[in-house]
């Protein structure tokens, strides 16, 4: 069984009616629990639960202390190229955009790795576009080797492989994996994706379950919110996890919501995700997912982040860059705006202030 | 009295309260953790160590009078376990290891056939090893019989604090085993670290519960105490809970006359 077979069950137009008709005194009943099924769960991303905001705030910040303690890990991503075949609407590497096309020499890798290293970084992200010609899995696993010289996690961010691919990057020292579905809505994600491998909407989906097979330890999951129906995509996500935790129990889960930026192009997002809204899909899914990590990567601003910390997010990046080559040198253009661009130190120190302390280290290749 | 102390891998150890170290506000807290509570086993989980960073690695946070603890938190078998264990030594954590085996991220429950394997082989590559594990008598025994210098069942799951769940599990672990029985994990109040106390236990080891107090230094004091009374009273009330009062013998005493 795939996921696939479980996302059939939930059919689009079943969720968002009853997500719609949750009533006030529904929302009431399931805040009074302490542990909280998907139906619940449901319940709390509804119109109706965007009035109960402070009191989810005071159980997802009393859960989130007990599992995760006063910490966020830290991270940084590094774009080893932005060579793409895809046409995903969307996104800044789109291959119909005119930018500045190039991928890292190991040299210039090096260079990369040593400076993110240099800011006190210890786990990574690497991330492509897709282009197998340019860089190929074997390109991939020649930069997880150097880059293992410099970080004691490494974490990908790359196009979809088969089991097999992952199995051979594990074990050159790849330890995580994150793999956004973009949208769970299937007809949106055909809209969104008109050309380009990235077309299959079943592969990509069963992608996160290749990963968990293959020995990753933590695999990341979640929607590019703004592009279908913000509700139910937060209903699937939190399914697709839910799914995963049940069936790969060895394998740390984590979730992001990685929200709409303005970038290279002119595309309008169809289904903005306000602030109030972000938070409370945060909220219930630490409610729903009490053990799953959240990320919240710099695409947020900086004082957006500062007040998610103690909420739900668990790791956070910090002295971001999205452009290839773009901790040395300024280029090319990056696949998203950065709104959040405080130093990796700024972050430490507001961190601190929090009382909360920054972990750079959370993991070691073994 | 005769003199109640608790000897573990070789090292008296002065205080009952076993620390950790994770989930703190700043490293800076630990030092001060340490001087108020007492406590001087302080567990670390190796993944964390960062030798490299002068500021936040915890190992310079340690107090050096304390004696470390490195668990293998992360390891999802016993060979991981192993592995990580090994690390720990060639970092320069001592001897002493603290096996966490857990593969369920779910409920982080212990696997107690992995971290079975683990004891078996570290104990004989001359850790001291102490297994965190579910309350089971049998895998006990078998950890004993492996080579483990004490052993650490939960109270409840970890970081939740509920307090003794499995207490009568745990009562008869402390009953049948002739090793140091540490409550590990689930303690999430003073009053609950002294209830294990007051059954035997010969120590409990409290990270969260202090971590995410209001004021962690304070709580981590209140512990200390309640660790010490829970104790007395083990020592001060050995065998006297009965179900039947036996001072005297109101009912039969014409007996004896």
């Amino acid at each position: 069984m795939s996921f696939y077979d479980v996302l059939q069950k939930y059919k689009q137009n079943v969720v968002f009616e009853r997500i719609q008709s949750v009533s006030r005194e529904e929302v009431d009943r399931v805040l009074s629990k302490e542990i909280f099924s998907i139906d619940d769960y449901l319940v709390l991303i509804s119109p109706a639960a965007s009035d109960f905001l402070e009191e989810m705030a005071r159980k997802a910040q009393r859960i989130t202390l007990q599992h995760f303690g006063r910490a966020v890990v830290l991270y940084a991503p590094l774009y080893l190229a932005n060579y793409c075949v895809n046409n995903c609407l969307y996104c800044g590497f789109n291959v119909h955009n005119d930018l500045d096309r190039r991928k890292l020499t190991m040299e210039e890798l090096r260079v990369e790795a040593k400076a993110i290293s240099e800011m006190g970084i210890r786990h990574i992200l690497l991330l492509t576009g897709e282009s197998r010609k340019h860089s190929p899995v074997e390109y991939i696993r020649d930069c997880v080797k150097i880059i293992a010289e410099y970080f004691t996690s490494i974490s990908l961010e790359v196009y979809p492989l088969d089991e097999e691919d992952y199995r051979l990057l594990v074990n050159s020292g790849v330890d995580g994996l994150t793999i956004y579905q973009e949208v769970y809505d299937e007809d949106v994600y055909k809209t969104m994706h008109p050309s380009g491998p990235k077309k299959d909407f079943r592969y990509r989906l069963d992608t996160p379950e290749r990963g968990c097979r293959s020995g990753m330890r933590s695999v990341g999951i979640g929607a590019l919110m703004g592009l279908g129906n913000w509700r139910t995509e937060a209903f699937y996500t939190a399914l697709h996890a839910h799914y995963l935790t049940g069936k790969y129990s060895e394998v740390e889960i984590s979730l992001s919501i990685p929200r709409m930026r303005p970038h290279t192009g002119s595309f309008e997002v169809p289904s903005p995700v306000g602030d109030r809204d972000f938070v409370q899909i945060m909220l219930a899914a630490r409610l729903f997912l009490r053990h799953v990590g959240i990320t919240v990567s710099t695409r947020e601003r900086a004082s957006f982040r500062d007040n998610l910390v103690g909420l739900g997010l668990t790791r956070m990046s910090a002295g971001s860059v999205t452009e290839v080559g773009g901790y040395n040198e300024k280029r090319g253009d990056g696949q998203f705006e950065i709104s959040d661009d405080r130093s990796v130190e700024e972050i430490r120190q507001m961190l601190y202030g929090k009382g909360f302390q920054p972990v750079f280290k959370d993991w070691q290749y073994i | 009295m005769s003199k109640d102390t608790l000897v573990i891998g070789g090292i008296e150890l002065r205080s009952r309260l076993f620390i950790g170290s994770g989930k703190y506000s700043s490293n800076a807290l630990i030092p001060k953790i340490v001087d108020k509570s007492g406590a001087q086993v302080v567990t670390v989980a190796v993944r964390r160590v960062d030798l490299e960073s002068k500021d936040e690695n915890m190992l310079n946070f340690i107090p050096k009078e304390c004696v470390l603890m490195p668990n293998t938190s992360g390891a999802r078998n016993a060979e991981e376990a192993v592995r990580i264990a090994r690390l720990a030594k060639a970092m320069g954590c001592g001897n002493w290891i603290k096996i966490e085996v857990i593969s369920d991220t779910k409920y982080l429950l212990p696997d107690n056939f992995e971290t079975l394997k683990a004891t078996e082989i570290l104990a004989k590559e001359g850790f001291v090893v102490l297994p965190y594990m579910s309350p089971d008598l049998m895998m006990a025994k078998r950890m004993r019989d492996a080579g483990a210098a004490a052993v650490m069942p939960l109270g409840a799951p970890i970081g939740t604090n509920k307090g003794l769940k499995t207490k009568e599990l745990v009562k008869i672990m402390i009953d049948e085993i002739d090793l140091p029985i540490v409550v590990d994990a689930g303690i999430g109040k003073p009053s609950e670290a002294a209830e294990a106390m007051e059954l035997g236990a010969a120590a409990v080891l409290v990270n969260t519960a202090i971590a995410s107090a209001g004021d962690a230094v304070s709580m981590s004091e209140a512990f200390s105490l309640a660790v010490r009374a829970g104790r007395m009273a083990y020592l001060a009330g050995t065998g006297a809970v009965k179900d039947f009062a036996e001072a005297s013998s109101p009912l039969t005493g014409f007996l004896n006359g």
